[in-house]
Formats: C-alpha cells, structure tokens, sequence
C-alpha cells in the first residue's frame, strides 16, 4: 500500500528507513500494472530506468542530512506526461506523428526532476497533442476515469490525473494551456496547481500555445503541490519567457494565510449549464471557506464566454505555427499521421493567421485578451483570489466527444479567462456527486502569487480532511 | 462564410482525403460562426496582448556552448546522407 502514500508521507517514511525507495517504486509499478489495463494511463513505463533510478536513491538516503535538503524528491516515483521531452525515452505527445521519436536532451522540467531526485515511472496519456479535454483525441486510446472507468478523466492531462487518483504513482507533472491540468484534476478528484506563464520553463515541451503553456503538478494534496513547484520553479535560459522573479518559499510559509483573506466570488462563473451538483458543492465549500475566517466579496467579472472565443483564436493559430515543424525528415512521422483534432485545429489556425484575416482574428482576439487581462486586474485590487467551478460538469461519459468540433474549448470555459491572462490558479476537490464522481473548486491568483493561491487551497484541505467524502478510493 | 478548405489545406501542408475536406468545412464554418460573437466587444483602442510576462528584449551573451552531436541530431532521421537530412528535391520535384 506504499503507492497510496503522499510525497511528504512517503519522505518521511524513507527517512526513517521504513522503506525503501527500491520498494515504494515497485508497490507503485505494480499498482499500474494491476489497473492500467483498466485505465491506460500510461503509454511508455519506464520500469528498467525507475527501477534503476530508486536503487540509486537508496544509496544516496543512507547519507541523509544535506542529500535530502539539496534533494527534495529524492527517491519518489512520478508519473511524466508524454509531452515532456525525455532522454533516450519515447515521448509522443499521444500522437502517431512521434511514435517512434526518442528525444535526444530532456526538457528543463524533467532535468530539475532528476536533479531533484525523483524516480520516473513512464510517460502518461494526453490528447494528442494536448489538444482536448477528455484524452480521447489520444492516438493511443482514451484514458479512463478511475472512480468510473466508463466515464473520461478529463484532459488534456488525463493520464496524469488519473494515475494520480489510481495511486499508480505517488505524484504527476501535468501541463496546462487553458484547463489541461486543472479540469482533469477536478473530474479525478486530485489537486492540480496550473502555475503562473513563464514561472515553470516550457523548455522541451511539445509546444501547444506557446503564449499559454505552462507546466504544473497534480498531486494527491496541496503540500504536494507546493513541494513540486519549488522544484520545478524559475528561470531558465531556454526558455526566455520565464520570469527572472525568485521562487517563493511555497512549502514553508503554506500555513501563513493572512487573517484577512479576501476570496472573489463571480455570478458570471456560475454559468446557465452548469451542473446543480457541481453549483451547489462549490457554494458549500464556499460557505466553508467564510467558516475559516476568509472574507467572501461579491465582484463582476468580464462573461467568460468571451475567452472561448479568444482562447479558440489565439491557441488555434498557436497551434498550426507549432504543428508546422512537423515535416517528418529530422523525426516523427510525416503530416499525414496528424489526427483529425490537430488537423482541425492546424486548419483553422491557419486559415486565423491566413493573408487578409489577421486583423479580425489574430488581432481581434488579441485586444480582447488585454480587457480580459485588465478586468482581473481591476478584479484583484480588492481580493486576494477568486473561488469558482473547475468545470461545469462533472465527468462525462466515454465517447462524448465525437464529433464535436470544439469540445475542449468549451469544455474549459471557467479556466479559459485565467489562462489567457496568464494567471495561477489550482483545483482542489470538494466532494462527489450522487453518481460518486468527484466535483472541484478552483482557486484563481493574480500573476505570481502561487503561495496565496496554495496557502488558501491548503486551508481548505486543512479544514476538510477529516470530512467523510476524503476516505474514499477508487474501486478498481 | 465559406471555408476555402482546399486553399487552406495547402497552406498548411496539410494532406487530407475529400472527405475530411467536407467534414471540416462544416465543423470549421461553425466554429467560425460561433466566435462571432467576439465582436460584440468594444476594442476601439484597445492594444493587442501577444505575450502575458510583460518582458522585453530577453537576450543572453553569444557564446558558443555544447550542443548536440550530428550522431544525435539525425538518430530519429527516416533518411540521411553523410551527416545530413536527406530531403526530396523542392524545385526539380525530384
């Protein structure tokens, strides 16, 4: 039952030599190798590598002291989403295109992973691409949901989420360009933290938007999350948009919410659609949240139905500069092994981008994006965060996706505005529905200020741990 | 508005069956219709974001630093001819 542990619980647990790194990676290996049939999660495991890299571990905890403090995931397993670039190791991006690529460097994410000690456990599913909301766009099949596996895990970091919530692996990194992280953590039941643009390095990412991506973890709680992106964290000389800013002390000060803790609350986030149990779940925690001591604020915020349209034009044509590197000569396959999602959103981007069309869509979307930028500004002068719905439903069947052309845009609508603006925010669960799938709450933060946004997360998880609905797993 | 999916196609290198080109003028006409609605926003004098950091002229020093070998670099090349990519001809058609 190693595999169920946390990242600080199984710390802990090394530390004391209770275990071993060598045993948890392989309590976690075995639980995917028990369920991934199931759920397919993964679509490379790196079982050779792990196990390697947790022997490894396990001589480097018998010197304790400042190993651990200069390694701070030293010897835990993590699952990588398949679009984070690996040495020697297969990276996809769910899409036949790379099927057979190996990655010759590792991406920046990866490289601080490994530096930082953790165990690799394999490659997770996403859409292909990370174009999607459900991993069903996945040239390699749909990952299912672990609380029902006729029910998707979200997307476009599915795999990750959904191993996270299987306890296949004691944590995931996950990439978000508007929802991937945050919407499958909400239909899985995990934490996803979506970090601020340009605080975690895209260096070695399979590019998506390059003016949105940003990677992030998903974890079982948000302590997790805050250790992972003290790692992750910084800047990057390959990656010249991530912020020279200093990490913040994530970890440490988690505790230290201020007394005076304003949380925004929107009508326009509580859109007509919305799924009632979801509505009334994130009232409650909502509720809860005032219970604690936070001062709730009633603030207006721009419709959000306005950033499908924007995040639509801008990702789109992101997407078809991006995918245009994809001749097939250096690596990968050649164009016709695209998918029909990606040559859709090649298509439109392209047409977006096309002589005579740039000023109304590029250029249209583009201001849009500036009032939408603004309108938060305004919005964070008088609160610390905003508290909404992750997703306006909860997990939707496998198969809901067919032919639907714009799925994934509308599927993210709540976490789209955030994204444009290029804002933290995290998913916290915040129970489960009748049909037992579990309902999220998003915590959205200004620019950079992941501590406020995982100090109130964390209080939340705080207050709650005890509640009934966090004892539950998924029966698989 | 019409979708001109053949010319788009090929501005995008993009080869597609003639019924993916049917498939796509519908769902793009639609998606096309849809984001419409972005014109209801008043944007007179608005300035465009293209980049959310806020930061400008990122540059480094130009020094020569370690990179990847040409054994590297063309292990994932289909196909190769003395340390290069080999591409088919672009002006002959060769």
């Amino acid at each position: 039952m190693l595999n169920k542990l946390t990242i600080k619980q199984a710390k802990e647990g090394l530390k004391k030599k209770e275990f071993s790194s060598v045993e948890l990676t392989r309590a976690c290996l075995d639980k995917i190798k028990q369920t991934d049939d199931k759920l397919n999660a993964f679509i490379t495991l790196t079982e050779k590598e792990a196990l390697e890299q947790s022997k490894k571990a396990d001589s480097l905890l018998a010197f304790q002291g400042e190993t651990l403090e200069a390694k701070p995931l030293l010897g835990i397993p993590i699952a990588v989403k398949d679009n984070f670039s690996t040495i020697g190791i297969r990276t996809t991006a769910s899409s036949k295109v790379l099927d057979n690529y190996i990655p010759p460097f590792d991406s920046t994410v990866v490289a601080k992973l490994k530096k930082a000690g953790a165990v690799i456990l394999g490659k997770t599913n996403m859409d292909a691409w990370a174009h999607g909301s459900s991993t069903e766009t996945s040239d390699y099949g749909a990952t299912r949901n672990p609380w029902n596996t006729s029910h998707l895990p979200g997307g476009s970091s599915g795999g990750s989420a959904a191993s996270v919530a299987a306890n296949q692996c004691i944590a995931a990194i996950g990439s978000e360009t508007a929802g991937s992280i945050r919407q499958p953590a909400s239909w899985c039941g995990v934490v996803g933290l979506k970090p601020t643009y340009g605080r975690v390095s895209r260096y070695g990412v399979v590019a998506m938007g390059s003016s949105l991506d940003s990677p992030g973890p998903i974890t079982k709680t948000v302590e997790d999350g805050a250790l992972i992106l003290e790692v992750l964290a910084g800047k990057d000389p390959m990656d010249a948009t991530t912020s020279p800013l200093p990490v913040g002390t994530y970890l440490s000060d988690l505790s230290n919410l201020n007394e005076d803790f304003v949380i925004g609350i929107s009508d326009e986030y509580f859109i007509t659609g919305l799924n009632p149990e979801v509505e009334k779940a994130v009232k409650k925690a909502i509720e809860k949240l005032e219970e604690m001591g936070a001062k709730i604020e009633k603030i207006k915020l721009f419709d959000p139905k306005y950033a499908i349209d924007v995040y639509t034009i801008i990702q789109r044509s992101e997407v078809s500069s991006n995918l245009a590197r994809y001749d097939g000569i250096r690596y990968g396959n050649d164009r016709s092994f695209f998918g029909e999602e990606a040559k859709r959103r090649i298509m439109f981007g392209t047409h977006a981008l096309s002589s005579g069309y740039y000023d109304q869509y590029y250029n249209k979307a583009s201001q849009v994006r500036s009032v939408i930028i603004e309108d938060f500004k305004k919005a964070f002068e008088k609160v610390d965060v905003i508290v909404a719905p992750t997703s306006p439903s909860l997990a939707l069947p496998v198969g809901s996706t067919k032919d639907q052309a714009m799925f994934g845009e509308l599927a993210d609508v709540l976490v789209e505005p955030s994204s444009i603006a290029g804002l933290c925010g995290i998913n916290v669960p915040v129970r489960f529905s009748k049909s037992n799938l579990p309902i999220g709450m998003q915590i959205i933060g200004p620019q950079f200020a992941e501590k406020k946004v995982l100090q109130a997360a964390h209080k939340y998880g705080q207050e709650t741990q005890n509640e009934e609905w966090r004892k539950k797993e998924p029966n698989l | 508005m019409k979708f001109d999916v053949t010319h788009v196609a090929k501005l995008a290198n993009l080869p597609l069956t003639e019924g993916e080109k049917k498939k796509f003028e519908n769902q793009l006409e639609e998606t096309i219709e849809y984001i419409e609605s972005l014109n209801e926003v008043d944007t007179i004098g608005v300035e465009p974001t293209s980049q959310v950091t806020g930061l400008v002229n990122v540059t480094r020093e130009d020094e020569i630093r370690p990179s990847l070998s040409h054994e590297e670099a063309l292990k994932n090349a289909k196909s190769t001819h003395n340390d290069f990519f080999k591409v088919k001809g672009i002006l002959s058609g060769e």
